[in-house]
């Protein structure tokens, strides 16, 4: 797929709420949509992102047509224990796309 | 769909003009919603381009196998301010040329790769980026007297009028600035931002874009991409906006 933003806290307390925040390019094409020529575009969408936090599902989403392009998705989570934080963002195609961040727990 | 813009564009006419003391930039004129999403470059989609555009920059490309940072190095110093003084005159075709152009001759001629298309994600990502570190810079259009003509030309555009609709560019931006076409505000005009993500267009875009977006709008046939039309209205509209900051890359409903 494509680049992708994420912002986590690189240090935080334990048992702090802590705020993650992404950003993915991506067309989200609906489907729906006539080109130039008249032909419908293809459906190119982000079907399901998850986070993992050590391995544990912290957040996950499933993502429709109607969802803008360059999807940004903010959420929170309690820091626990350092560890690495997993993010992937699975298309229609199946393709899956995965970006790591770390974060440390004091 | 023609009959309800005309509708639109009536009503919005009839709105009385507010006398401007101050130039405003579009981003005063959105949401609270839309200016956070500009100003937190973690949440601005333009920025992605951005990214993109470091990664070009750092590429090797063309015959040549040149890279733009082989040349100008790091864009952070060298390509600080370049977006606020474009378009420039070209000492070579002794012509206005923007900053889209300008990456297109380089390009072209020093790096023998084959021509950036304009609107194309190749050219948006790199003008992105190098309009990104004129960030917060006034715009300073340059002291050329040469670039007088082409001013007098896009002043001359910008107050003509144009299209079935028989609107010129100043109707709206000048004597209507601050009220409301349908829902939209309309704003001064200043090409602060560019390229820029518009979320209607769900997509970064350029000034020239929005310009043909103006245009259609007004049933006029728009500038073509890159013509000496499009570039003499932009250094026209640079020269009115002097001063103000580059906001690179805004973001725009």
């Amino acid at each position: 797929m494509a680049r992708a933003l994420i912002n986590v806290p690189a240090k935080s307390k334990r048992g702090e709420i802590i705020e993650i925040k992404t950003l993915m390019s991506h067309p989200m094409e609906t489907g729906f949509r006539p080109g130039m020529d008249g032909q419908l575009i293809p459906r190119d969408i982000i079907e399901k992102f998850v986070c993992t936090y050590n391995g544990e599902v912290v957040f996950s989403a499933q993502l429709h047509p109607a969802i803008t392009a360059n999807p940004f998705i903010s959420f929170t989570t309690i820091a626990t224990e350092s560890g690495t934080l997993v993010f992937s963002w699975t298309d229609n195609k199946g393709e899956t796309q995965v970006q790591t961040a770390s974060i440390q727990v004091e | 769909m023609n009959r309800l813009a005309c509708l639109v564009v009536v009503i919005g006419m009839a709105l009385p003009a507010f006398a401007q003391d101050a130039r405003k930039s579009g981003f005063d004129y959105m949401g609270p919603d839309t200016q956070a999403m500009q100003k937190d470059d973690l949440a601005n989609p333009g920025m992605l381009s951005v990214l993109e555009g470091e990664t070009l920059w750092n590429t090797p490309t063309g015959k040549a196998q040149k890279s733009c940072a082989a040349c100008h190095g790091d864009a952070t110093q060298s390509m600080k301010g370049v977006a606020a003084r474009y378009p420039a005159m070209d000492d070579k075709t002794q012509s206005a040329i923007d900053l889209a152009g300008r990456i297109i001759q380089c390009r072209v001629e020093r790096q023998e790769a084959p021509a950036p298309q304009r609107e194309g994600r190749e050219l948006l990502s790199l003008s992105a980026f190098v309009g990104r570190q004129s960030r917060d810079m006034p715009i300073s259009p340059p002291q050329d007297a040469k670039l007088a003509a082409t001013r007098a030309q896009g002043a001359a555009l910008y107050s003509a009028r144009m299209g079935q609709l028989n609107f010129s560019c100043a109707q709206c931006h000048d004597d209507n600035a601050g009220g409301h076409l349908g829902a939209a505000p309309i704003p001064q005009a200043h090409p602060n931002g560019y390229p820029l993500y518009r979320l209607e267009w769900q997509s970064l875009g350029s000034l020239q874009r929005r310009f043909r977006n103006c245009m259609s709008g007004m049933r006029a046939e728009p500038f073509a991409a890159g013509s000496t039309e499009a570039i003499a209205l932009e250094a026209f509209l640079m020269e009115r906006a002097a001063g103000m900051k580059l906001e690179t890359p805004a973001v725009r409903p």
